[in-house]
């Protein structure tokens, strides 16, 4: 019999791309575009949703064709995704309303100073378990609402559909107008700040708080569970599971059980670790988010620490400075020199994400002197992101009261090793990197893979996780503290920076 | 072909030129013509060599960043070792060494250690054998064949007849010649124009890298020259 695969579609922040697994959890064939980041004002940040759809049309079969597969030999999709960004559509003929609002966005930051009043951010931590900030999606639905006309009647009588990329993809998997599924899973809606993180269901308060109506939101399902059969793309085929690309990643590094924990590296990065069955409640800035939840077993919850700009500040660095060419030649600048040269780049594009949790702040360049060179400030960007790192590890270690012995990494940006051992100098623990660098794939493909029983269950995926490479600290404890030091005086240095008066 | 020939300070012949891409002696005369009526290349005394006017200078230099060869290898390389059950590497000539650009660990969770930056013998291995088949700038061959086993190629009349086979072949193979015990299988990656940028290959002991008849395993290599054509593929398509 001819070998069966899952597919996994990640659709993420700068591409769309298709992986097929095979039954070890192999990667056999990838294909992949990138869409266009629009930029129509400072601060803010679209995708067009059809280009989207229109990619995912095309990399699923060209990752078929790759091995020359039929597409009987599919057994299920998985879904992944950028979370948050948000998208509104008409339900009678399926056309977006608007462009999506990109989870790095801060056209909203206003209505989240105004929602938040004289109760602050923090008034809904205890039934959504996130704080009122401009990277969730409720806010930016209110806001397409407020400003289009017309619109808020509209999604009154339930002509208008709102989602985030999985329930568009799946929607138009599905038939799109014509029947299409209207459907999100628990992690996505986790990141709504619209589900209640207990019941796993739309809580009336936080509808009326954000004030949207209800009829515009998906029904929320489980991670792992069929959805329903495509019949656009790859027809008759079962899609499996739905999940934040975050959580998918968790997922994907096989971190089922509490104490387990990842940090992947991409555009944004993002440590994640896994609570059990426990919501806990963070005291240091980390996000209470759902991990996954397989068919109708309890859910599975985690602790985050989100870092907004990682990978981006590369190219930034990239197509922003014109310094290099491609997001891999920042390590061979950075290798032209020993150390930062005293420089230090805090990337607060849109403000600071966690522990940090300020909007008004703004990016800074400390230390700059005369000496300063290209070289250096290529390696202000990857420290950037060891820093941030140590940050989030620091809070995540105080919140779960167990220091972290290894960081298990996953993404885009583990392929650099000056970034990698620098990591591991700066955290003092193993740094290592599984066989499977395309986590965010692999989860989605295990998740779909167990709701069709093409694989059994956890443990034997368990099984399949490989490590591929491996860092060891050695820096001086001593410099490690200096560095540190540094980079916190630069921080203090970001904040502040947008003044309510301006 | 322009990079080819910048590298080649005394300039190259049409064969020179044809081995090292693929292509046909007809083609490579087509296209030199071409370049020749623009004033890209120019051609010597004898009218056997061809070398590029100055204009070309910078093209000599090496062109594909290494950890931009990373970045695109890097999935298809952990493909290839959890699937061969092996070490990976890919490798590149810098100065007659091969330096170790990408390594992914055995998939048996053994301790081992990242050797990213260190250098191998290219005549002792598979993986330099790959690259070295290649190679038309001169500078990289050896002078001197160092022997790290009975089994190392010292000869350099042996070493060519052995590069020409794995041109022929597109692939080359390493039989304890480097380590006691070990085998290892290589393939050239091609990236823009053809060019061959570096190699990806395995190493592993003898009994699983061979058969009973101590014959690199078929299975192993076909999958090893898939690895390159999928990362020449990466590197060829985005440009
Ligand atoms: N070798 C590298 N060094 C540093 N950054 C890199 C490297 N390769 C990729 N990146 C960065 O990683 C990101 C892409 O990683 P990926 O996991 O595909 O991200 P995402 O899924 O968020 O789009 C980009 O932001 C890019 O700048
Ligand atoms: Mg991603």
């Amino acid at each position: 019999m001819a070998e069966r695969y899952v597919a996994a579609v990640d659709q993420g922040t700068n591409s769309s791309r298709c992986i097929l697994f095979d039954r070890r959890g192999r990667l056999v064939s990838v294909a992949q575009r990138e869409h266009r980041q629009l930029f129509p004002r400072p601060g803010w940040v679209e995708h067009d949703a059809e280009e989207i759809w229109r990619n995912v049309t095309r990399v699923v079969p060209a990752a078929v064709r790759q091995i020359g597969a039929e597409p009987s030999q599919i057994v299920a999709i998985g879904i992944t995704n950028q979370r948050e960004t948000s998208l509104l559509w008409d339900r009678a003929t399926g056309r977006p309303i608007g462009n999506a609002v990109v989870w790095q966005d801060t056209r909203t930051d206003r209505l989240v100073t105004e929602l938040a009043g004289d109760e602050g951010p923090d008034r809904f931590q205890d039934l959504c378990g996130l704080p009122l900030t401009t990277y969730f999606s409720a806010p930016r639905l209110r806001w397409m609402l407020d400003h289009t006309p017309g619109l808020r009647q509209r999604a009154e009588r339930g002509e208008v559909l709102f989602g985030t990329m999985e329930t568009w993809l799946i929607w138009n998997f599905t038939g799109g107008a014509n029947g299409g599924l209207h459907v999100t899973d628990v992690t996505n809606a986790s990141r709504t700040m619209l589900m209640n993180i207990e019941t796993l269901e739309w809580d009336d308060q936080l509808l009326e708080a954000f004030d949207v109506p209800r009829a515009v939101l998906p029904e929320i399902r489980p991670s792992s569970g069929v959805f329903a059969t495509a019949t656009e793309v790859l027809p008759g085929v079962r899609i499996g599971a739905a999940l934040g690309d975050q959580q998918a990643a968790l997922f994907g590094q096989t971190c089922f059980s509490a104490g387990e924990a990842k940090c992947t590296y991409g555009t944004g990065s993002f440590l994640l670790l896994h609570t059990g069955q426990e919501i806990v409640r963070s005291k240091h800035g980390m996000l209470t988010t759902v991990a996954y939840q397989i068919g109708d077993e309890p859910a599975s919850y985690a602790l985050e620490g989100s870092m907004a700009v990682t990978g981006s500040l590369v190219q930034w660095f990239r197509d922003g400075l014109g310094l290099i060419h491609t997001a891999a030649e920042i390590e061979t600048l950075a290798r032209t020199v020993e150390d930062n040269g005293g420089a230090y780049i805090v990337p607060a594009f849109s403000g600071l994400f966690a522990p940090h949790w300020r909007s008004e702040a703004r990016g800074v360049i400390a230390g700059l002197t005369g000496y300063i060179t290209k070289g250096h400030l290529a390696r202000a960007v990857l420290e950037a992101t060891g820093f941030q790192t140590l940050e989030v590890v620091d809070a995540m270690n105080a919140d779960s009261g167990i220091a972290l012995t290894a960081l298990k990494v996953d993404g885009g940006m583990t392929a650099n090793n000056l970034l990698m051992q620098f990591l591991a100098d700066l955290l003092d623990v193993r740094v290592v990197r599984p066989m499977v660098t395309e986590t965010v794939s692999l989860g989605a493909a295990y998740a779909a893979g167990l709701a069709v029983g093409y694989w059994p269950d956890l443990e034997g995926l368990r099984s399949n996780w490989h490590r591929a490479g491996q860092w060891l600290p050695h820096m001086d404890p001593a410099r490690r503290e200096t560095e540190y030091a540094n980079w916190k005086a630069a921080v203090q240095r970001t904040f502040n920076w947008i003044r309510p008066d301006q | 072909m322009l990079r080819l020939l910048a590298a080649a300070p005394d300039g190259l012949g049409v064969a020179d030129l044809g081995n090292a891409l693929g292509l046909a002696k007809t083609t490579v005369h087509g296209i030199l013509r071409t370049l020749h009526q623009v004033g890209f290349v120019e051609q010597d005394h004898s009218g056997a060599h061809y070398h590029l006017s100055d204009a070309f200078g910078r093209l000599g230099e090496s062109y594909l960043d290494p950890n931009e060869l990373r970045s695109r290898a890097i999935n298809w390389a952990d493909s290839l070792a959890s699937r061969s059950g092996e070490v990976v590497r890919v490798g590149r000539l810098v100065e007659g060494k091969v330096v170790v650009v990408h390594h992914v660990f055995r998939p048996d969770d053994s301790d081992q250690d990242l050797d990213v930056g260190t250098t191998l013998p290219p005549h002792a291995c598979a993986l330099g054998k790959a690259v070295l088949a290649f190679d038309t700038s001169g500078a990289a061959r050896p002078r001197k064949l160092e022997a790290f086993t009975t089994r190392t190629i010292v000869d350099p009349t042996r070493l060519a007849e052995e590069l020409a086979s794995v041109r022929a072949r597109e692939w080359a193979a390493e039989f304890e010649e480097h380590t006691v015990e070990l085998a290892g299988i290589a393939a050239p990656i091609r990236g823009l124009g053809g060019l061959v940028v570096g190699a990806v290959g395995l190493t592993g002991r003898i009994e699983r890298i061979c058969d009973s008849r101590l014959r690199h395993r078929p299975d192993l290599v076909s999958m090893v020259r898939a690895t390159a054509e999928a990362i020449g593929r990466d590197l060829r398509e985005d440009n």
